[in-house]
């Protein structure tokens, strides 16, 4: 499909862009696609036909298979028998990419939040040089290992709380 | 966009690959629990980075699994065996520091090589991150941590000069990329208490061939095993 320049979004790409958005996504069900930013866009390309890009967190983030197969069974069941899952790698995904409800979930599951790392489009600019423990909000935290249970997270504990916990590491 | 430069695309894979696999390895014998999932993860990026690398040339797993040893094009420093966790560590800061700067350059470029990298730059800058702090905890450590560290540096060293051979097809500043890299290592190997290698980078009986598909004996071994099963159970699928 060719088209001169950007094309305004019709109502049926909307709404199937909300649906696709919605899919939890499958390691941190807590959060949507469109929460976490990985969902790129999507077109209508024909009759039935949809064509959706995503781009992966990290390189080889393993999510990104699941995550296509999810929004392939979300948007079948809006009636759309053709669905294409493209990976798109530029501009390349950061943790700035997170919406404010998606760092607000996160916290409520237990995950501090990646500080945010580029300009703020809006609202005041927070500054927050310490990984705040998510559990009791302390700042007296440690950093266990750069790397924790998917390549996304690291370990920290707290030392007022003395729980561990994960946090989502900058990318920008 | 540019033409894509295949060869290029096929050697900086293959080091993602053989480097992931013998990362790998250390699933289930690392040290402490965090660092083997540290390892895993580094693994998973540098396999990451190999899918798209390899799927620039063919076909992954046609690529991967069913290549002879003299099909392949990475360097002979990523082929060497895991050894004790102070060589796995060693090899890592030699490389990501490496790749780091590598795929630093890349990314300035405009083909679909210069996409991966500016995505994976930031992914080797947490490997190269990983590195250098064990560098320091095990050169500033203990008596033995110290020696074994150095022991991993002297003896990757010889492997090191391979690495700025130009590779065909990347307009890169390799004396520069050299020269950089050589400044970081001996910094980093200041700070933890080591002394830099002092030998020839290369050595007359490594030849350094890896680009040239040229390997050492431990590889073919290696790849016998990551190819087993694809080549036993052609087609299997989980």
């Amino acid at each position: 499909m060719v088209t001169a320049g950007p094309v305004e979004e019709t109502p049926l790409e909307r709404k199937l862009r909300e649906a696709a958005g919605s899919v939890p996504d499958p390691e941190l069900p807590v959060i949507s696609l469109a929460e976490l930013g990985v969902l790129r866009g999507l077109r209508v390309t024909g009759p039935g036909r949809v064509e959706v890009e995503l781009t992966p967190t990290y390189t080889g983030c393993p999510a990104i298979e699941a995550m296509s197969a999810d929004i392939e069974r979300v948007l079948h069941q809006h009636g759309i028998p053709e669905v294409t899952v493209r990976t798109v790698l530029s501009p390349p995904w950061t943790t700035d990419a997170i919406s404010a409800d998606g760092r607000r979930k996160l916290k409520e599951f237990g995950i501090a939040p990646p500080r945010t790392t580029g300009p703020a489009t809006n609202g005041p600019v927070a500054v927050d040089l310490a990984i705040r423990c998510p559990h009791c909000g302390s700042t007296r935290t440690t950093l266990l290992s750069r790397f924790s249970s998917t390549a996304c997270k690291a370990l920290h504990r707290c030392e007022s709380c003395l729980e561990p916990f994960d946090h989502f590491k900058e990318l920008s | 966009m540019s033409p894509l430069p295949a060869s290029a695309a096929l050697a900086l894979g293959d080091d993602a690959l053989v480097l992931s696999h013998r990362l790998g390895e250390w699933a289930g014998y690392a040290p402490v629990l965090e660092e083997e999932l540290a390892l895993a993860n580094i693994s998973l990026d540098l396999l990451g980075q190999a899918r798209i690398l390899l799927s620039l040339v063919g076909d992954e797993d046609e690529l991967a699994y069913l290549r002879e040893e003299r099909a392949f094009r990475n360097l002979q420093l990523v082929e060497q065996p895991r050894g004790d966790f102070a060589h796995t560590i060693a090899r890592q800061l030699y490389f990501s520091s490496y790749q780091r700067l590598l795929y630093e350059e890349l990314a300035r470029g405009d083909d679909a090589l210069a996409e991966l990298a500016s995505k994976a730059v930031k992914e080797v800058a947490y490997h190269r991150d990983h590195a250098e702090h064990w560098t320091l905890r095990l050169g500033d450590g203990t008596a033995e941590s110290h020696q074994r560290m150095q022991q991993g540096l002297n003896a990757l060293w010889r492997y090191t000069d391979e690495v700025f051979e130009p590779i065909e097809g990347l307009s890169v500043d390799w004396p520069t990329l050299r020269e950089r890299w050589t400044e970081q290592i001996a910094h980093v190997l200041q700070q933890a208490t080591l002394t830099m290698p002092s030998g020839p980078q290369g050595d007359a009986w490594t030849a350094g061939g890896g680009r040239q598909g040229v390997h050492t004996e431990p590889f073919g071994r290696m790849l016998a095993e990551m190819q087993h099963l694809h080549r036993s159970h052609p087609g299997a699928a989980w």
